[in-house]
């Protein structure tokens, strides 16, 4: 098993930006646009997701000896659906309301392909010290990726932000980014932001280089 | 037992609760295979036919599960039971029908653990239908995903030619597209009810 020398904490740091999982990967679409209607809701779904990933990521790693090729995609699925099942029942102990509010999409998790693509790429392939810093970074930057969305959401569509009025009585709510379009906008509008961040960095890093030529020659 | 009429169970899954418009499942999809026409009419029906399939599968399992009383086993037997019938179901097809294994075949194991066909098995449960209930719901969710995705396709394919800037190219701009479908979708929201 080759693998690429990297440090844990960069194990941990490729998740939140370079590697993004919504923006850069466009994994995960569903519950990102989904359940970013608002900030609490998509915190929550991030921290549900996060769980699952650590979890299985150190589940898939501590068994990766065990488990036959041909049959590792069905027992990934079957641990991941294992803590979705522990996370689905927890979030209905903890807050009834919240569990409401997510609904359908708690399970759903189980076929969030980030999951999986983690425990496959990563997981079945490091010791367990890295594959719970791997899920970890992932999960935070998918809950970062989703926070974002839902603030955008949350205060353009309700003007509110964890449920505290942000805006004098006049203000005008844009009723179409609580609705599913919305989601649609506010996640393009984030991936354009994000684009257009990494061609600069793009265009300065060769500009570098081109200065770098020019007083070397 | 939900009391809900076919023509409306059918209108309500194929428009106004657009899977993929209004309950965002089976994205991926959505935007990996809607680039061409044709690809999308297939992988629509190709959808379709594992929706009725998981959707069988999960009235079945959901009678079991209630007789004997194991509602936390419902995620991991689904999702176990729909996968594995439909590779059974890939290979009955593949023996018996070659031309439309020639035509679905290579979307089946894509879309097998796709968020719409679990979403579907969860939602059916939730919502308490019968059998010929949920095979309408199941026809209507596949018939609004083939939609939703020829829809798409069509426009991307016109987009192809259109002078996009290079920033906007690619998932944002099929984001956005995907964004103004859905307004149009919401229009569909007066037919309920």
């Amino acid at each position: 098993m080759a693998l690429k020398k990297t440090s844990p904490t960069d194990e941990f740091i490729k998740g939140l930006w370079r590697d993004n999982p919504v923006f850069i990967q466009v994994l995960g679409m569903c519950p990102a646009l989904a359940v970013s209607n608002t900030a609490i809701n998509a915190l929550a779904m991030g921290a549900a997701t996060t769980f699952v990933l650590v979890m299985a990521g150190l589940s898939v790693s501590l068994m990766r000896n065990f488990i036959p090729r041909e049959a590792r995609i069905v027992s990934y699925i079957c641990i991941i659906a294992t803590f979705v099942t522990c996370v689905d029942y927890a979030i209905m102990a903890i807050s009834i309301e919240l569990h409401r509010a997510l609904g359908a999409f708690i399970a759903l998790i189980v076929v969030n392909c980030l999951i999986l693509g983690r425990s496959e790429a990563f997981a079945s392939k490091n010791n367990p010290g890295r594959a719970i810093l791997d899920g970890l970074g992932m999960g935070v930057g998918f809950t970062f990726a989703l926070f974002f969305i839902g603030v955008v959401r949350e205060i353009l569509g309700s003007g509110t932000l964890f449920g505290v009025e942000l805006f004098p009585e006049g203000f005008q709510t844009w009723t179409i980014f609580v609705l599913p379009s919305g989601g649609f906008f506010a996640m393009a509008g984030w991936l354009l932001v994000v684009n257009w961040i990494r061609q600069r960095q793009d265009d300065a890093a060769k500009q570098a280089e081109e200065t770098a030529r020019e007083a070397a020659s | 037992m939900n009391e809900q009429g076919y023509w409306s169970i059918f209108l309500d899954a194929a428009l106004i609760n657009n899977f993929v418009l209004a309950y965002f499942l089976g994205i991926c999809p959505f935007f990996g295979v809607s680039a061409k026409l044709e690809t999308a009419t297939r992988m629509g029906g190709a959808a379709t036919f594992v929706m009725l399939v998981a959707s069988t599968c999960a009235y079945v399992i959901n009678m079991i599960l209630e007789a004997i009383n194991a509602p936390y086993l419902q995620i991991i037997s689904y999702i176990l039971v729909i996968a594995s019938t439909v590779q059974l179901v890939e290979m009955l097809l593949r023996k018996l029908s070659p031309a439309t294994f020639r035509a679905l075949g290579i979307f089946l194991p894509l879309i097998t653990t796709n968020c719409a066909i679990f979403g579907l098995a969860l939602f059916q449960t939730n919502k308490g239908y019968g059998f010929t209930q949920a095979i309408t719901y199941a026809l209507g969710a596949g018939a609004g995903f083939a939609l939703a995705l020829v829809l798409m396709a069509g426009v991307r394919e016109k987009l192809d030619l259109a002078d996009v800037p290079q920033l906007v190219k690619g998932t944002a701009a099929a984001l956005i597209v995907a964004g103004v479908l859905s307004m149009g979708f919401m229009g569909f929201a007066g037919l309920g009810r």
